[in-house]
């Protein structure tokens, strides 16, 4: 019996967002497809341990995360790629966003515990609620959130924004500056 | 759950990067205080991730993530799925 299209087209739909999330993991755009690909394969041939009607994509990230986990044991020791071919991957960077500013983020992010990474990915960009993020990773719902506060803070404490920023250079430096403005 | 199932709205839906715990007090609001008063006051590093500071992240964090999902499906991965799929089960 053939795959049901429908079931099939879930799981193409998902494959923009989980490749996000295995870029965001791994940082190296050819393993992230990879990955993918191992993620898929693995789909297919277990597809009668999915129950239709549920997550599909909750399904299949976690089938992802547990195979990159799984990997990244075995090359625990290869030099990790995570600044390398990132950057290649992205055709355009979002307007908003200068490049400095995006690729120091970039780096921040990389900087991160995967436990961190992964829970503030997948609640904050991917959009998955903490439950399904808990299930996702294995974990209480309590530690997702402990993970993402964490990772949050850590994200702020390495882009130096903390708020203070905000208003600017010191009042010493603004003095100066205000000074020079009216010479 | 069944909503969440739907794929299409990964791209589309807000995401869930509130406050994790119950919104801190709010005496951040700028302006409130002066900035060396600001300065002085220690505050954890999660009592001064302010809304703003978490909105810089969040929305940086789906700018890097949806710039990925933007690329759609890549050719060899959807022609792979559809011949797998197109295959006896069993």
């Amino acid at each position: 019996m053939k795959l049901d299209p429908a079931i099939r087209d879930h799981m193409l739909a998902a494959v923009p967002s989980l490749r996000a999330f295995a870029i965001s993991l791994c940082g190296n755009i050819d393993r992230a497809d990879d990955l993918v690909q191992e993620t898929l394969l693995r789909a297919l041939a277990h597809i009668d341990s999915f129950e239709p009607g549920t997550n599909m994509p909750a399904w299949l990230f976690t089938i992802l995360r547990n195979l990159f986990r799984s990997e990244y044991r075995k090359r625990r020791r290869e030099v990790e790629d995570v600044d390398g071919r990132y950057a290649e991957t992205l055709k355009s960077h979002p307007e908003q966003t200068g490049r400095v500013e995006f690729e120091e983020f970039r780096a921040a992010l990389a900087k991160l515990p995967t436990d961190q990474r992964e829970a503030l990915i997948l609640v904050g960009a991917s959009g998955f609620s903490y439950d399904d993020a808990a299930a996702i990773c294995g974990c209480a719902v309590g530690t997702i959130k402990s993970r993402v506060n964490r990772a949050r803070t850590r994200l702020a404490d390495l882009l130096a924004i903390d708020g203070v920023d905000d208003f600017g250079p010191d009042r010493a430096t603004r003095a100066v500056l205000a000074g020079g403005g009216r010479s | 759950m069944g909503e969440r199932g739907k794929d299409d709205d990964m791209k589309h839906r807000n995401t869930n990067l509130e406050p994790a715990e119950p919104a801190e007090p709010v005496a951040e609001e700028p302006g409130t205080q002066e900035p060396m008063a600001r300065l002085a006051t220690p505050h954890k590093p999660e009592a001064r991730l302010g809304r703003e500071v978490q909105a810089r992240i969040g929305q940086q964090l789906r700018a890097m993530y949806n710039d990925v999902v933007n690329q759609g499906v890549p050719q060899h991965l959807a022609d792979l799925v559809r011949r797998l799929s197109d295959q006896d089960q069993d």
